[in-house]
């Protein structure tokens, strides 16, 4: 096994709400190992992205810390809700983060042109945000965090919204660049057979609030096709994630 | 894409009306009404058919005036004709005179529009950034609010002089309250989902300005510009009339002095062709810089 990238202890959020605050996460402690694939799953509203949004920075915990090894990390993130500036093109949107860094205009053109390529939007590089339909704009999303070449992906259910054919063919794309580019990925999703199809390790958090009930390591072989979902293995593994949920 | 009348959380002020008329999703209630006030409800008909009812409404109210000093019996002093109007263009216009007074008056209302705008979008920024900030400066922006601009004019000519600089002020003055809300209005409605983005991706306070909340505050900052653009053209007037030795409101009170009524129409003339190019300058600006939005598709 690598060496850890995140160490998460004891991680808890209350929102203060008028009756004595809402408690969303309680004392979660998981470590991620660099170069995993991470699946966390969980009822709605247990917080799971409260903890995506901690881990992003974009929140302070209520009690508990986590460390990333090595120091502040690049975030690639994937909202639950397709956020995208409606005043750039699919093009613009795509290129933020190398626009942040300072990357310069032919090389920003010609890797997000790449990326366009991956999530399947060519000749949609010039249309606004408006024009795309939800799935559309969720593309969009995954080609942007992944553009910077971040050290951790935070995936907020970034497979919601698309359809079951496109849904599959990102989750093959996913694996593919989560190999080949040795990412480390946080990916939050309500598919039990999504977390089984591309995890390594499957987190499922417990109803509010959130702490973790179960780790589970998913040892399928890779490459995982489609049809391994029909295996007896894939079948005990998605019976004891079905089991932890409820 | 109408939602019903839901109350307005104020800018500056907590009890706000609520808005009487349905408006778009997530628009404030204040832009809304700045809008309302500013676009043309009429968009649907097709932009010829506008075009020539507009023509046709000018040249109908160009033959009335000239029935009207033809066969009115009216002396020119009180009304001049058309022609006698165009003769005194020509006249003020070839001995450099006309042009003297419109570029001393344009200077004073860009000068006026962009100090004021610069000063508002300042304040405002820091308005909407700090809740303590606003409730420091609001009782004196909402009190600067009640002080009608026409009637210090004279304090601030008996203060500042005739020349430009008491103009540029009382430009600048008028100018600032509409921007100063819109931008208040604008940078408070950026979405907390791409503040989100923006620092997931460690942006630094610079870059969040000018890629998220400049480009996010834009249709409504234009909004309250458009609005000023305008107002400022009355501030540099109404300091003129007041007291100068040069500009169109200038030559309004000279002209009117002298009872040469034809060259006071040539003046108010031209001081309408300069705010519909103000506005025209700001509704272009508009176009070029907004078209990612429907309405402008
Ligand atoms: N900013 C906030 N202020 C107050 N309460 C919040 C805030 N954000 C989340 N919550 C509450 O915290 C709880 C957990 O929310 P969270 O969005 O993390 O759930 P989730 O697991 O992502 O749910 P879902 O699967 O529906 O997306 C919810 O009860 C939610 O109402
Ligand atoms: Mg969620």
């Amino acid at each position: 096994m690598t060496a850890p990238l995140l160490t998460v202890r004891d991680l808890s959020v209350t929102f203060p709400d008028s009756n004595g605050g809402l408690e969303a996460l309680d004392s979660a402690s998981f470590t991620i190992y660099s170069q995993e694939f991470v699946c966390l799953l969980g009822p709605s509203g247990s917080g799971k992205s409260t903890l995506l949004r901690i881990l992003a920075g974009l929140l302070q915990p209520t009690a508990g810390e986590f460390v990333f090894a090595g120091g502040q990390p690049k975030i690639g993130m994937v909202f639950q809700q397709a956020t995208l500036m409606p005043w750039q093109t699919v093009l613009g949107n795509i290129m933020l983060p190398l626009e942040l860094d300072g990357v310069r205009e032919e090389e920003r053109r010609a890797r997000a042109q790449e990326l366009v390529e991956l999530v399947g939007l060519q000749g949609f590089e010039e249309a606004w945000p408006r024009d795309l339909s939800g799935g559309m704009a969720q593309r969009v999303a995954i080609a942007r965090a992944l553009i910077h070449d971040p050290d951790i992906l935070l995936l907020d259910e970034p497979f919601g919204s698309l359809d079951a054919l496109t849904r599959e063919r990102m989750w093959t794309e996913l694996s593919r660049i989560w190999q080949a580019r040795q990412k480390t990925v946080l990916m939050v999703t309500h598919s039990i057979g999504e977390a089984l199809f591309l995890a390594d390790r499957v987190l499922v958090l417990s109803q509010r609030p959130g702490r973790i009930k179960l780790d589970l390591k998913v040892d399928l072989p890779r490459p995982r096709r489609d049809d391994i979902r029909y295996t007896a293995h894939f079948g005990r593994l998605a019976r004891k994630l079905k089991e932890a949920i409820e | 894409m109408s939602v019903a009348p839901e109350p307005c959380s104020g800018v500056f002020f907590d009890s706000q009306p609520a808005c009487p008329v349905s408006r778009p999703a997530g628009l404030p209630c204040e832009a809304f009404f700045l809008q309302a006030m500013t676009t043309n409800p009429t968009r649907k008909h097709s932009p010829l058919l506008t075009r020539w009812t507009a023509l046709l409404s000018l040249a109908a109210a160009f033959v009335t005036w000239e029935l009207v000093s033809r066969y009115g019996g009216l002396p020119a002093f009180i009304l001049p004709a058309p022609e006698q109007v165009a003769s005194r263009f020509w006249r003020a216009l070839a001995d450099g005179s006309l042009l003297t007074h419109t570029a001393v008056t344009l200077a004073e209302i860009l000068l006026g529009l962009l100090a004021g705008t610069v000063a508002a979008m300042a304040l405002g920024y820091a308005v909407a950034k700090s809740r303590l900030f606003e409730r420091l400066v609001a009782p004196y922006l909402v009190a600067s609010q009640a002080i009608p601009i026409v009637a210090i004019a004279p304090l601030l000519v008996i203060w500042f002089g005739p020349g430009m600089f008491s103009k540029v002020l009382i430009c600048a003055l008028i100018v600032f309250f509409p921007v100063l809300v819109n931008t208040v209005v604008g940078v408070r409605a950026v979405p907390r989902a791409l503040h989100d983005l923006m620092r997931s991706l460690r942006a630094t306070r610079g870059q969040i300005i000018r890629r998220l909340e400049v480009p996010a505050a834009l249709p409504v900052l234009l909004g309250g510009l458009r609005i000023g653009a305008t107002l400022s053209v009355i501030g540099a007037v109404v300091g003129e009339l007041v007291g100068a030795d040069k500009g169109l409101g200038f030559l309004v009170n000279s002209a009117r002095g002298q009872y040469d009524t034809a060259l006071v129409f040539v003046a108010v003339f031209t001081l309408i062709a300069l705010a519909l190019a103000l506005y025209g300058a700001v509704a272009w600006l508009e176009k070029k810089l907004l078209s990612w939005q429907e309405s402008h598709a």
